[in-house]
């Protein structure tokens, strides 16, 4: 019986062996397919809109950039992005600006501060408001928002910082600010929950020597907690950057779709993002489409540089901090 | 004589009063910023809710929309629900199989450098704006078939594999060592240890990482608006065609002028956001819980 038994084991594996290899090299070589997959997918990506903008390349060239006008008129077609760039840039600095001290200071109550009790919830609603979809911010943004920040806050900012000339006299509700004040609810749960995992990360024995200094809390988290955490602060600024930029329908909504470079932030402007997405119903013509999706291109390459530059910061930070841990 | 030591002991009292008061207003702040970010997502929930509360009712999911419709006819957004289930279903059923794919690559098979370059990639991918990925499915597909759910579903899909392949990843990871050595030991072949053995022992946290990535993707507009936008009248289920969707629809009744199409336009976003809160929440508490389990079989 166990001779048997042993014999048929015997004569059977090879077969196995074979049936082993096939199914090692059949399971790693679909997932290695699927992987490969991914990475040839963003590089698809990446080829796609370059082809798709080559009219628009070859046409305005890297003037584009710096070029005031979009101008669809067949007989006097001229296609620039500098009014979306002055945008993007105005909108998204502005929601940095505001968003990164409310974020570092919710990481800090989060992480030092915050009565068990309370620190769960609190993180989970703080990440809620990151799963909010951009087009119901937007409705809210351009119904609810809007007329509250025209009737009461804007008038207020120009009377106390009308000497800046951002803040000029207010007009309609649907401008720059309002698109401002967007962008920082939508980035500040991506940077205060980075900035929340690198205050976590800050060895213990570092605070309690510090504590044991006798220093208070604030200025234990000054001078142990935020140095420490500074690369990866930064980092998650970047990704909170990358993501405002390339916010389309929540801003295409608030931003008033302004015709051209307004100083004054309570006037209306226009962002990248936001021309891509009202402009959907197609355009009038191929070298507009093609602008357009040069418009995408300038997107596409300005997300892959912040999300490099950020992952970059964020594995060193993370790899030293394992070796400290270690 | 006496008046100097006083001097001298009040300095440093007064020094450490100062040092207390800063502290302690650093800490309101800190409270402060908390309960702003809470106040946010409080003032948003609520404006929706009490804005679409009235108009969410039957006709709503079973009345497609009438464009231009006269005053009095019934309609509802029936064909963006429709629209919105078959697109985003098709998407899952695209990135779900080769997100675990990738994931089972980047954690069983893939030398170090491959992996830490793979998981790279994913959140390159994760960056890039959702408009741009529609843009780059518009010059794919779009531009030679015309628009279709089909279309919509891949660039849904495209947004979501890093999502489903970076959290199924992160579950792989938690599956203790010892069990993979075990089976290996006992002369299980690998493909069947992975299979068998250490992708059961994950489906918990791949359900609740497709979750949450449904959740997000369901409410995705930007890509919808240049892959799935222009549609006929109706209700269809036919993916070959354009669909209405939820979000696209928010987005184009938002910039109507007619009241009665804000109204539709709040009941629809108050629909939306429950379904994404509640399925966030659903599948961040199953999350947590399976994490506890993986992490005592660990032990």
């Amino acid at each position: 019986m166990s001779a048997l038994d042993t014999t048929a084991g015997a004569a059977r594996r090879p077969f196995q062996g074979r049936r082993t290899r096939l199914g090692d090299l059949l399971l790693q070589g679909t997932a290695g397919l699927a992987a490969a997959g991914a990475v040839v997918l963003v590089g698809l990506i990446a080829w796609k809109l370059v082809e798709g903008a080559k009219l628009s390349l070859s046409t305005f060239g890297l003037g584009f950039l710096s070029t005031v006008a979009w101008d669809p008129n067949p007989a006097h077609a001229k296609f620039g992005a500098a009014i979306f760039l002055y945008g993007t840039v105005v909108t998204s600095l502005g929601a940095l600006v505001l968003a990164t001290p409310l974020a570092i200071g919710i990481a800090l109550f989060l992480s030092e501060l915050a009565p068990r009790a309370i620190r769960a919830p609190v993180t989970a609603l703080v990440e809620t408001l990151a799963a909010i979809p951009s087009v119901v911010i937007g409705l809210w943004g351009i119904i609810v928002l809007a007329p509250v920040l025209a009737d009461d806050v804007e008038p207020r900012l120009h009377s106390v910082l009308g000497f800046i000339p951002l803040f000029g006299p207010p007009g309609v509700g649907e401008n720059l600010f309002a698109a401002i004040v967007v962008l920082t609810m939508m980035i500040l749960p991506i940077v205060s929950s980075i900035s929340r995992e690198l205050f976590l990360g800050v060895p213990v024995e570092l605070k309690e020597a510090a504590l044991g200094l006798g220093t208070t809390r604030w200025e234990m988290v000054r001078g142990v907690v935020l140095p420490y955490a500074r690369g990866g602060v930064a980092a998650a600024m970047i990704l909170g950057l990358g993501r405002a930029v390339g916010e389309a329908v929540a801003v295409a909504l608030v931003v008033g779709s302004g015709f051209g470079i307004d100083v004054n932030l309570f006037n209306p402007g226009n962002t990248i993002g936001a021309t891509l997405a009202n402009n959907y119903q197609g355009a009038s013509s191929g070298l507009e489409l093609s602008s357009l999706v040069y418009l995408a291109l300038i997107l596409l390459v300005f997300s892959l540089l912040v999300n490099v530059i950020a992952q970059l910061i964020v594995r060193r930070i993370s790899r030293r901090q394992g070796v400290a841990a270690r | 004589m006496s008046s100097v030591d006083l001097s001298a002991l009040q300095r440093p009292n007064d020094r450490l009063r100062r040092r207390r008061v800063v502290n302690r207003s650093m800490e309101l702040l800190a409270w402060l910023t908390a309960a702003i970010a809470v106040a946010f997502l409080g003032v948003i929930v609520w404006s929706v809710a009490r804005r679409g509360a009235g108009a969410v009712d039957l006709d709503l999911f079973t009345k497609p929309q009438v464009p231009y419709a006269p005053a009095g006819v019934e309609q509802g957004l029936a064909n963006a629900f429709a629209g919105s289930l078959v697109i985003v279903g098709i998407a899952a059923a695209m990135a779900l199989p080769f997100g675990i794919l990738v994931a089972i690559y980047v954690n069983e098979f893939a030398p170090r450098a491959i992996r830490s370059g793979v998981s790279l990639v994913l959140d390159v991918l994760n960056g890039i704006p959702a408009i741009v990925v529609g843009f780059f499915v518009y010059g794919l597909i779009v531009v030679g078939h015309g628009q279709s759910g089909l279309a919509a579903s891949f660039a849904l899909a495209v947004l979501m594999l890093p999502l489903v392949a970076r959290s199924t990843i992160e579950v792989l990871a938690l599956v203790p060592a010892s069990l993979r050595e075990a089976s290996l030991g006992l002369g299980v072949p690998r493909w069947r240890t992975t299979l068998a053995i250490v992708l059961p022992q994950t489906v918990g946290g791949i359900v609740t990482g497709t979750t949450l990535a449904v959740a997000r993707i369901a409410g995705e507009t930007a890509p919808l608006l240049v892959t799935s936008s222009l549609v006929t009248n109706g209700t269809s289920w036919n993916p070959l065609h354009a669909l209405q969707t939820v979000p696209v629809a928010i987005f184009e009744l938002t910039e109507s002028y007619e009241p009665a199409d804000h109204a539709r336009a709040w009941a629809a976003a108050l629909v939306l956001l429950l379904f994404v809160l509640f399925t966030s929440f659903a599948a961040r508490w199953a999350a947590t819980r399976s994490r506890r389990k993986l992490a005592r079989t660990g032990r």
